[in-house]
């Protein structure tokens, strides 16, 4: 078989539009460098909109590859169908969203779900870290968030949130640039924030992430590889996907990279600060693609367009597939 | 004589000079501190051009401590790549020169034009004179546009324009010269989602030319001959088809040419150097054109200020002379203009190099690893690209982002130096 040659083949032609989430963004960007090594002369152009942008673009068409953060929602699935599109759904890691905090915060050892909806939403609204919790201190809380059009944002949203009244709050300082979350809640010893684990890794020295109690075991949890991979850190763990658009998949430099993207995902993911998905994951997404027609849709969404949760072993099964 | 004057002027004049000088200073300063006040004024005057300049100092070190390091042939010359060591900055680089120079091409004449326009051809009835001036008011008001608007403007009236030529979908646009489109099938090996005892063969693609980019898919049949590409040539070849389930040929030769039988190609399209498609898209020329909208009204006003400077004893001379008016402009105004003219162009094309809201608009932030090689081919610039490396965890990227600030700081000054160096050549030239 072809992939397993990765001598240089420079008679395969063509150009991949790949635009999404900045958090699946270097996945994707390792990908299309590692593709181009083996394939010199297919163009492989990686955008950054965010995971709503991306899908904005990919539901007309104008994109091969989409990144997303977080999976697709009811509305861009109903755009897709009405422009006639349809997508391979390809888990390829698993981010931990992880909470942080300034390095010299010596009070919080850990945070419940309720706790942290009294931070992040207006219901909760807590202005200090005493209302918080008792006994820590009436310090002003400062919350550093990212942008409403990322894919984090919606994740965090929907985890915290769920299906009842409330929303986040809007006083919290947003940023797309992840960097500036992270220059912001370094520099204020009362501060909080939350961005994908990739950037704590990398920012170990400044910063401390929190541990998450698990609502339905009750264990605090810190974001590490393993937590993240066996799934006890819930509910922030999350899977990144890639959706390919089924038309384009017909041309020869799509099935190459989507093939060569799933191969090396695992190892990608781990370069990149990510976690690899199951084995097993990796295998279903592959019987997705070569299934053709029959392996197209959505595992997140039921026949009646509801949002369907929990952990991508659990949900990533064909039977769980929405045309 | 002597006895006559008064005593008062006689102690002046024994007064010591010195003293007499102390007075006189004492009384300029002394009376109301208008001195003093000066004195203050200038200091305070030194001060915060010293600010400014201790600032510049310190933004300029700090870039150039952090980012000459990582100066290397390899960030000039390399593609971007997630391994920081790797990475370069050349597909940005392409994109800045493809980029500014078409918005040079087009902004220039239209900028100088409208300029002579203004200053060298008055009005004559009141119309005109209304519209004139409603041209002038709008250029100057032009002038202080936020970039990020012209950006927002651009992508509707360049990318999609309006959407009057159908849309962007599938990049499949309703008018195209230079394109040649192919279907790329692949030959049984090739296939990543297949493995059908076809394992020893190589992998190989070959192209049939399709005559519309409408046309149903090519069905490939035995004998049917096909292109493929060995190096950058195109290549003839004959081309079997096989049932995949069934036989095949044993010799991994003649395998290697076979295609399945169900095969669908995928299309695929090669555009020249000249190709054009409407509407524009997110490609270099909407860029340029974005860009132009930026530094138009620029470019029109310090030309105007330079055709103004002309003394009209010079027109005056020329029209005395019995020159038409085209004369005039051509032989007499536009050269005695264009030093002015041509620095507040450098200028404003400097100011085009590091312009990042529009772009990031009507681009967005794209990893691209080829230099662009048609007006419509999509790209980068470098100001983006450097926006890119900084919001990367990494910090090696930060270093290189840094690296990448120096590259531009040296293109952007060595645009200035030019406009110095050309305008005082051509003034010492019309003296």
């Amino acid at each position: 078989m072809a992939v397993c040659g990765y001598a240089q083949n420079t008679s395969l032609r063509g150009t991949i539009e790949i635009d999404g989430s900045s958090t699946v963004y270097p996945i994707s960007e390792a990908a299309a460098s590692g593709f181009n090594k083996s394939y010199s002369n297919v163009k492989v152009n990686v955008g950054v909109s965010g995971t709503g942008g991306g899908f904005k673009r990919f539901t007309k068409g104008e994109t091969d590859i989409s990144d997303a953060s977080r999976p697709i929602k009811d509305s861009e699935f109903a755009a897709c169908k009405e422009a006639g599109v349809s997508f391979y759904e390809l888990p390829v890691a698993y981010d931990g969203l992880t909470l942080v905090l300034h390095k010299d915060n010596d009070w919080v050892d850990y945070l419940t779900i309720d706790e942290i909806k009294k931070i992040f939403t207006t219901q909760g609204n807590a202005k200090t870290w005493s209302e918080v919790r008792a006994g820590w201190p009436e310090r002003e809380i400062k919350i550093f968030a990212p942008g409403t059009d990322s894919g984090t944002f919606d994740y965090f949203k929907e985890v915290v949130i769920g299906k009842s009244e409330t929303s986040l709050r809007a006083d919290m300082s947003t940023s797309e640039d992840d960097n500036v979350l992270v220059t912001g809640v370094s520099g204020s010893p009362s501060a909080i924030g939350f961005f994908g684990v990739a950037y704590y890794e990398e920012n170990k020295d400044k910063l401390k992430s929190v541990a998450i109690v698990n609502p339905s075991t009750g264990a605090k949890v810190s974001p590490t590889a393993t937590t993240i991979e066996d799934g006890s850190y819930a509910p922030f763990s999350r899977p990144l996907f890639i959706y390919v658009n089924a038309k384009s998949f017909q041309r020869a430099e799509v099935r190459q990279f989507v093939a060569y993207y799933l191969q090396n995902a695992p190892k990608m993911a781990q370069a990149t600060g990510y976690v690899a998905l199951p084995a097993t994951i990796y295998r279903e997404g592959m019987m997705r693609c070569r299934a053709q027609a029959k392996g197209a849709g959505t595992h997140y969404l039921t026949e009646s367009m509801e949002k369907r949760g929990g952990a991508v072993t659990e949900v990533y099964k064909s039977e769980n597939l929405v045309k | 004589m002597s006895e006559a004057t008064p005593p008062d002027d006689r102690m002046e004049l024994q007064e010591d000079p010195g003293q007499q000088d102390q007075r006189q200073q004492r009384r300029l300063r002394g009376s109301d501190g208008r001195m003093l006040l000066d004195q203050y004024f200038r200091v305070a005057c030194i001060g915060i051009a010293g600010i400014s300049v201790v600032i510049l100092a310190f933004l300029l070190g700090s870039i150039i401590y952090q980012g000459v390091p990582s100066l290397s042939w390899t960030l000039l010359s390399g593609t971007p790549e997630p391994e920081p060591s790797e990475a370069g900055a050349w597909p940005a680089i392409a994109g800045t020169i493809w980029v500014c120079t078409i918005c040079a091409l087009i902004t220039l004449p239209i900028g100088i034009g409208t300029a002579v326009l203004i200053e060298e051809f008055k009005p004559r009835n009141r119309l005109a004179n209304r519209i004139f001036s409603a041209i002038q008011l709008n250029i100057s008001n032009l002038a202080g546009v936020p970039s990020v608007v012209y950006g927002i403007l651009g992508l509707t009236a360049f990318v999609s324009m309006f959407g009057l030529f159908g849309s962007l979908k599938g990049g499949e646009s309703s008018l195209e010269i230079g394109a040649v489109y192919y279907d790329q099938f692949t030959n049984l090996a090739s296939d990543p989602f297949l493995s059908m005892g076809a394992e020893n063969a190589r992998e190989r693609y070959f192209l049939a030319p399709v005559a519309s980019p409408s046309d149903p898919p090519t069905v490939a049949t035995s004998g049917m001959e096909m292109f493929e590409y060995q190096g950058d040539q195109k290549v003839p070849v004959k081309i079997s088809v096989f049932d995949p389930f069934g036989d095949l040929p044993s010799d991994p030769e003649e395998l290697s040419l076979a295609i399945a039988a169900d095969t669908i190609p995928g299309r695929i399209s090669e555009k020249s150097w000249y190709y054009f498609s409407l509407p524009f898209g997110r490609g270099v020329l909407a860029g340029s054109l974005t860009l132009m909208l930026v530094i138009l009204p620029v470019i029109i006003i310090s030309s105007q200020e330079a055709l103004r400077s002309v003394p009209s004893s010079l027109r005056d001379g020329a029209r005395g002379l019995g020159a038409t008016p085209w004369q005039v402009v051509w032989n007499i105004t536009l050269p005695a203009a264009a030093p002015g003219i041509l620095t507040g162009s450098i200028l404003a094309m400097s100011r085009a190099i590091g312009e990042t809201a529009p772009i990031l608009i009507i681009a967005g932030i794209v990893y691209i690893r080829n230099a662009p090689q048609h007006l419509m081919d999509s790209y980068t610039v470098l100001p983006l690209q450097i926006y890119n490396w900084t919001s990367r965890p990494q910090e090696e990227f930060h270093a290189i982002a840094a690296a990448g600030i120096v590259v531009l700081l040296v293109i952007l000054l060595s645009f200035n130096a030019i406009a110095v160096i050309l305008r005082q050549r051509m003034q010492n030239k019309v003296r």
